[in-house]
């Protein structure tokens, strides 16, 4: 086992129980911070594959700013377990079955593609992923979309002046 | 000897290299503190201390160990684990930034071209702001673990100036990457260091302007230092903390404002580049050469972090709303303005 596969073995086993303890963690505020550990996990993955401007961005943006945001409002509020709702037993049933019905489309998808059978990543030295030719692609192939997306984003922070001036 | 596919010389290179980086910048940090204590004085007109050692040199040292040996108090309500995390996220997050700096040109060194800097990666600067973004962590977990009012105010007073002046800072310095066309910080070195180049500074000085006014708020120094504003909020987000633990959260600050002040040298002065002095001419000084940049990279850093000093002991501190309006309303518009000037530049002399 190469040191590649055992980065990989490691990462994988902290990105998944990192996204169980998000889900276990009695505080909403551990849930945050392992979450945040995900997004270092699969940062990880994005520079095992070379793809590091990917995964820097992962980093500054989910990891950095997106959670920052979400701790801010779950420090604030008060979260005690007197206030917490209690949910019904058969609530939480049906959100594990219907959880687990997502996962196997998402799985039998991931299967079925035919451009996904028989290729593996591109390990260590693949280039695709460095800022160079990602800026390339960008702007030249996905241009349209590209721009697309930031007037999605425009309009969102419109909306969010809008909202935040009542 | 190849064991796991490994180059295990490099290993060690590069562990050594980590070793003598980190301890560096904790030494550095550490005589900050007793620079910072020093220049106050000076500017106050009074002597500073000048009991350990001769011109008080020990201080620093007298002063860590009284840190060390204090007792550690963890409050009752406080929720232990993250009161620890605290701290360490940010020492770590300030001591990982030093990664992606070169320190100098390369060493001959037992037969081997050694680089003097950890990690030469493509996206250099990116990685820089990723860890500045982690450094918010260490304040708001410290804060709000202390189960302390005053310190989640502040808390969230420091989280919410990182996060408004990163913007300004990124966008100052995509200015600056469209000039360089790369993020390496080495490969800015030496655009930097060609004959008939200047430094960036000659082409970026607004840009470098914003970028030191949003280091400051981002190190948390006077006039920015709101999180730590103690006639409003007592002491700041590290009031509960003793001993080793309020020492980290003081000295984090003091790396910081060293590395900062690395960046900026790197960036926008030369880095390690001697002025008015043709490196590759001089091939024949050999290691001494590197010696050369680490001093001339050192020289500017210090000429930073009295910058910061000076401030620090010449203007008071920000209310919150000026702090806000100055970087919402006026950084990120001429940030802006500075990026757009840039790139119609760049256009315009490539017709």
């Amino acid at each position: 086992m190469g040191i590649v596969q055992i980065l990989f073995w490691f990462l994988t086993a902290l990105a998944l129980v990192s996204a169980l303890m998000v889900l276990l963690s009695k505080n909403p505020v551990f849930s945050v911070l392992w979450l945040i550990a995900v997004f270092f996990a699969i940062s990880g993955h994005y520079i095992l594959l070379n793809a590091q401007f990917l995964a820097i961005v992962n980093m500054i943006v989910y990891a950095g700013a997106i959670m920052v945001l979400f701790l801010f409002v779950i420090m604030l509020m008060n979260l005690n377990k007197e206030t917490e709702p209690q949910k019904n037993i058969w609530m939480k049933i049906a959100g594990a079955v219907s959880g687990g019905c997502l996962l196997m489309v998402l799985i039998s998808l991931v299967k079925q593609a035919n451009e996904m059978t028989g290729k593996t990543a591109l390990m260590k030295d693949g280039n695709i992923g460095l800022i160079g030719n990602l800026g390339k692609a960008l702007f030249s192939d996905f241009v349209v979309p590209f721009e697309i997306s930031s007037v999605l984003f425009l309009s969102a922070m419109v909306g969010a002046v809008v909202i935040g001036k009542k | 000897m190849t064991l796991l596919a490994l180059d295990w010389f490099l290993l060690i290179e590069k562990l050594v290299l980590i070793a003598v980086i980190i301890f560096a910048s904790l030494g550095i940090a550490l005589y900050t503190t007793f620079a910072e204590r020093k220049v106050a004085a000076i500017l106050q007109d009074r002597p500073g201390p000048n009991r350990a050692g001769s011109f008080g040199l020990l201080q620093p040292l007298a002063d860590g160990l009284k840190l060390i040996t204090k007792e550690e108090i963890i409050p009752n309500s406080a929720n232990k684990a993250l009161f620890i995390l605290g701290p360490g996220l940010a020492m770590t997050a300030a001591l990982m930034t030093c990664a992606v700096v070169p320190w100098g040109n390369k060493v001959e060194m037992f037969g081997r071209s050694i680089a003097l800097q950890i990690a030469d990666i493509n996206i250099g600067i990116l990685y820089v702001f990723g860890v500045v973004s982690m450094g918010v962590y260490g304040v708001m977990i410290g804060g709000w673990a202390s189960n302390n009012k005053f310190s989640l105010m502040a808390a969230l007073r420091g989280a919410s100036q990182a996060i408004s002046y990163e913007l300004a800072m990124g966008l100052s310095l995509i200015a600056l990457l469209m000039l360089t066309g790369s993020l390496s910080l080495r490969k800015i070195v030496e655009q930097q260091m060609m004959d008939g180049h200047f430094w960036n500074i000659a082409y970026q000085p607004l840009g470098f302007l914003i970028f030191f006014i949003c280091a400051m708020a981002e190190c948390n120094r006077t006039p920015f230092d709101l999180p730590e504003a103690e006639n409003e909020l007592n002491f700041g987000y590290h009031q509960e903390y003793s001993s080793m633990k309020l020492g980290f959260y003081l000295f984090s600050e003091y790396i910081n404002m060293f590395i900062s002040s690395t960046i900026m040298a790197t960036m926008f002065f030369g880095g390690y580049d001697v002025p008015f002095f043709n490196e590759a001419a001089h091939a024949d000084l050999g290691n001494w050469l590197a010696v050369i940049g680490i001093v001339s990279l050192l020289f500017k850093v210090i000429i930073f972090i009295f910058v910061f000093m000076w401030i620090r002991w010449t203007i008071p501190r920000f209310r919150y709303d000026q702090l806000m309006n100055l970087g919402w309303k006026k950084m990120i518009p001429l940030a802006l303005a500075n990026m757009v000037i840039t790139g119609a530049v760049i256009l315009w002399l490539q017709k």
